[in-house]
């Protein structure tokens, strides 16, 4: 195959990229898109195994088929509720596999720049080796700790080690000192500043997800999912790929929105995030200041409540997805569907651990999506709401968000549900939520609390209705 | 020291309540008060002296001794005079006392004078403000409740037929039709009573926003083709115009032909009931139809009502009996003074058996018609009403955002974009073309991005998130360039780059293609 045919593979690999992002604007047109995005990878594929540079097919198969074989198998396997892991772990391969190349890259004999830019080239080519080794190594051991956190092998409490600003900024500083020793080394006497800096970027990666607390793992997953585009682009610079570097490009754009859209969410700017260590600052006098008398409410009476309603929103968060609760969820819904109750959904777009975790688990549960609404299209309705029943959410409904301006979570939009008639609030006990926020709502006079385990309470309701 | 509540015999003729059951009186004394009552005060309401000894309460046999010995005095009716004693129960009372119960204050005015003179702070129950926060202090609506279900049953005990209809051996038994005029807590708690005996019911109401709860009680609504709001303050209802009224006496006149029963509890505060059901509207009634009119201490919605008793005319039994609570002792006298107790519990703060009679608490406010001699009736008018007409409580707290670094921020945002510019422009005078090639299309590959992912509706976000995962799983392209490498270690680490990003392409897609599948309308 010519350079000329790959070129424009390439370009027709990209624009199929493209469309299948272009596609996700809504539902209709989402699984067109994925097959746009299928097709783009096969020609990519395709047209790169045929180029000139690819002799060795044995291994190359090998490789593909144990990979493709893994990938379906755990993409199959997976629960819905398991997503974020899924897409934690699926970004640590990326951040590696930047390594990797980037690694290879370095030692391989064939790179050789001639010519009077020579030298500037050549230059510019360990920059974008560095570059994409650094990135693709934060995001590696990054995902590896948010992918533990998500999956409760680790535990989701920031940790807030001393003088933590002052360690990432170390950490960073001897990666600038790493790499003018690697750009300045002659020959391959550069391995050893990036290996160091490799593992001077493991740990930054490590550090830095540690330091983030459960709730702010939404931000974290969109972050990553950035750099492992910014991973790729620094590699297409190394190679001088443009597919790579337009798909990184997407792909790191599209986390980068991903993560603002997910801090405006909370009201958080993006460096508090990620400098870490909410939750454990402003809780106490929080906790101290607001108390009150909650009114609890059985099973029965719940179901008796939706019934009478003339019209019900559910507000999930992650304790449904914790509880597995969706499908439950999802018979009350078709019940009270067929009893012409109107209920709806209201997402937070924080609600969970990644963007988009309730709608996918509602969707698995086979809600349909038209009753799912967003935030901003189904806040302006709670006063004319019956009943809203909350499911393992707390501080994306929590009024002081609203009312507290020295509260923790002080000015982040919330879902307004104290403006319904009544407001059943299903939680295992009063602890607080990932913020260690105390909400106010618990306390107000039309919430009901209901106490206990949100699989075996969505069960009795179903069972009453 | 701790406050003493007492509680005398009721002395109002036929009245069976009593104002603190043996339940309450363990509250009250949980919140620190002593409690004592008259001998025999619950009697009528079967709850025995011994009832009481055993709940802790002192019982004191001489009525007045009780009065003199309590700080707060619990009554279900007003002060009046006492029959045996021949002294009037504000007598009674002590100086500086406390009392608490229904007042009236605006058909009383002889009544607030006297009590006011004796210095006493009196706590009207009827003047509870309709406010949520108070539901739980409304005595009105739950001797409402009390009387609605007791209408039902009075009228089932005057009619000569069942109210559900049956088809029997002994041949076809229709059902009973009940027309319920005022949808409300009366008129509610009849709806579901009658509609539980198995009737069929209607119901009218002024306020057209009831309408929804009459059908969620299983009755049916009536609707008057006319547009006028009946919603008045407060969530009671208001004086209707003429024409109105005209449209509304229309309606009834057909109902009266066509139903069995009828029950009225029409009420606007402070104004004589209205008449809504007229002798020819009885005349037309079937023999052995049955009124009931809740309104009648007001003077009736029925305008052959008697007040206080059951009267038949024109073959229609008309009861206008004025103690329905009472004759439901038991259950209203344990609502009763369930809504005291839950008053009492808004006065003591600090559970120390001490009272504090806080102006500035709203609910507290409304209900304190006299406060320490000084009549403080009628309150302010309340803030909210219980059904309050749409959209007038979105005034909430504005969402507290900072903006005082507005215009720094428009600063820093240059001077960024001009480091940016710089650098670009430094970077332009040193990089080769070819390294600007691909800048560019770095660059417009993070526009196109930037655009296309603004358009991704937040419902797909999770699928976004493994689509972007798949897609950068084209990182496999660069170590398929790799894996022919001569070099032995460059292919090794090429082969797993292979291994771990074809993993990250096929998982990707397919997963997000299972998302995908399950997203349906």
């Amino acid at each position: 195959m010519t350079e000329g045919v790959l070129t424009t593979a390439y370009i027709a690999a990209s624009v199929l990229f493209i469309l299948a992002l272009g596609g996700l604007s809504n539902q209709e047109t989402a699984r067109r898109g994925n097959v746009y995005g299928i097709v783009g990878m096969a020609i990519a594929l395709i047209a790169t195994i045929g180029g000139a540079q690819v002799t060795s097919y044995g291994a190359l198969g090998v490789c593909m088929l144990i990979g493709a074989i893994a990938g379906i198998f755990v993409a199959s396997r997976v629960q819905m509720t398991q997503m974020p892991e899924l897409v934690a772990i699926l970004h640590s391969f990326v951040g590696l596999a930047a390594v990797l190349v980037g690694f290879a890259s370095y030692l391989d004999p064939n790179s050789h720049f001639e010519g009077p830019d020579a030298q500037v080239l050549k230059t510019i080519h360990e920059v974008e080796i560095y570059l994409g080794v650094l990135i693709g190594a934060v995001t590696f051991t990054g995902s590896v700790v948010a992918f533990g956190k998500l999956s409760a092998r680790i535990t989701s409490k920031p940790l807030a080690l001393p003088a933590r600003h002052w360690l990432n900024l170390g950490l960073a500083l001897v990666c600038v000192w790493l790499g003018t020793i690697f750009v300045g080394a002659d020959g391959h006497s550069g391995l050893l500043p990036l290996i160091l800096m490799t593992l001077v970027a493991f740990a930054f990666g490590v550090h830095m997800v540690m330091a983030i607390g459960g709730a702010d793992m939404p931000v974290v997953i969109s972050m990553l999912n950035s750099y492992s585009g910014w991973a790729a682009a620094a590699t297409g610079f190394m190679l001088s790929n443009d597919l790579l570097i337009v798909t990184g490009a997407l792909v790191g754009s599209s986390g980068a929105i991903l993560s603002y859209i997910m801090c405006r969410a909370m009201n958080r700017k993006f460096l508090a995030v990620i400098a870490g260590g909410f939750g454990t600052a402003g809780g106490a006098t929080a906790a101290a200041g607001e108390q009150g008398e909650v009114v609890a409410i059985s099973a029965e009476e719940t179901a008796e409540l939706l019934k009478d309603a003339k019209s019900v929103i559910i507000v999930p968060g992650y304790g449904m997805a914790v509880a597995q609760a969706q499908h439950a969820i999802n018979d009350i819904t078709r019940k009270l569907r067929d009893k012409s109750v109107e209920v709806r959904f209201a997402i937070h777009p924080v609600a969970g651990r990644m963007p988009g975790h309730m709608n996918v688990l509602l969707a698995e549960a086979k809600v349909p999506y038209d009753i799912v609404m967003e935030m901003d299209e189904i806040n302006e309705d709670f006063p004319e709401t019956d009943a809203v029943l909350v499911i393992g959410a707390n501080d994306i409904v929590n009024p002081s968000a609203q009312t507290d301006p020295g509260s923790p979570i002080a000015g982040m939009p919330v879902l307004e549900v104290w403006k319904a008639k009544t407001v059943v609030v299903m939680k295992r006990s009063m602890a607080t939520g990932y913020a260690g926020v105390q909400n106010p709502l618990f306390f107000e006079e039309n919430t009901r609390m209901l106490f206990g385990d949100a699989k075996a309470s969505v069960d009795s309701i179903l069972a009453s209705i | 020291m701790p406050m003493k509540i007492g509680a005398p015999r009721e002395v109002h003729p036929q009245e069976c309540r009593v104002a603190i059951t043996p339940d309450t009186a363990v509250q009250l004394q949980k919140l620190g008060f002593s409690v004592a009552i008259e001998a025999g005060a619950g009697e009528k309401a079967h709850f025995s002296d011994d009832a009481y000894r055993e709940a802790g309460v002192e019982i004191v046999e001489d009525v007045k001794a009780l009065w003199a010995e309590s700080d707060i005095v619990l009554k279900v009716n007003g002060p009046e005079t006492h029959p045996n004693e021949a002294i009037d129960e504000t007598k009674l009372l002590r100086k500086g006392g406390t009392l608490i119960s229904f007042i009236w204050p605006a058909q009383n005015p002889e009544l607030m004078e006297k009590l006011a003179a004796r210095k006493a702070t009196v706590l009207a129950m009827d003047s509870v403000p309709r406010i949520s926060r108070a539901q739980k202090a409304d005595a009105l609506s739950s001797m409402a409740n009390v009387a609605g279900y007791r209408a039902v049953v009075e009228a089932s005990n005057h009619f000569g037929r069942f109210f559900t209809g049956q088809v029997t051996a002994a041949g076809k038994v229709p059902p009973a039709k009940i027309m319920i005029i005022g949808a409300g807590v009366a008129g509610l708690a009849a709806i579901g009573a009658a509609g539980s005996m198995g009737a069929i019911v209607r119901a009218f109401d002024t306020r057209p926003e009831v309408k929804e709860q009459v059908e969620s009680m299983g009755a049916e609504f009536l609707m008057l083709d006319f547009k006028e709001e009946g919603g008045g303050e407060g969530g009671y209802a208001k004086v209707m115009s003429e024409e109105f009224i005209k449209a509304e006496m229309e309606l009834f006149a057909r109902q009266a032909m066509e139903v069995d029963i009828i029950i009225t509890t029409a009420l606007i505060p402070g104004k004589p009931a209205p008449k809504l059901i007229t002798e020819a509207m009885v005349e037309s009634m079937q023999d052995g139809s049955v009124i009931v009119d809740l309104a009648a201490q007001q003077g009736g919605n029925c305008a052959l009502c008697v007040p206080g008793e059951v009267v038949v005319r024109h073959g229609v039994t008309i009861i206008g009996l004025t103690d329905l609570p009472s004759r439901l002792a038991t259950q209203s006298s344990q609502l009763y003074a369930t809504n005291l107790r839950h008053l009492l519990t808004d006065l003591t703060p600090s559970k120390d058996g001490r009272i504090d009679v806080n102006m500035e608490d709203e609910v507290i406010r409304g209900a304190t018609v006299i406060k320490d001699g000084e009549v403080t009736w009628p309150p302010p008018a309340p803030k909210l009403s219980a059904a309050p007409p749409p959209k007038k409580e979105t005034a909430t707290a504005p969402p507290v955002v900072a903006e005082k670094e507005e215009k720094p921020k428009g600063l820093v945002t240059a001077i960024l974009m001009g480091i940016g510019l710089l650098a670009l422009l430094g970077l332009g005078s040193v990089a080769p073309t070819a390294f600007l090639s691909h800048f560019t299309v770095f660059v417009l590959a993070c526009f196109v991005g930037y655009m296309v992912i603004w358009n991704v509706t937040p419902a797909l976000h999770t699928p976004l998130m493994s689509v972007t995962n798949a897609i950068s799983g084209i990182i496999v392209i660069g170590a398929l360039l790799q894996i022919s490498s001569p070099s032995g270690l460059v292919a090794v680490l090429a082969a797993i780059s292979i291994l771990i990003a074809t993993v990250n392409v096929f998982g990707g897609f397919y997963v997000t293609q299972r998302m995908l599948q399950m997203f349906r309308k």
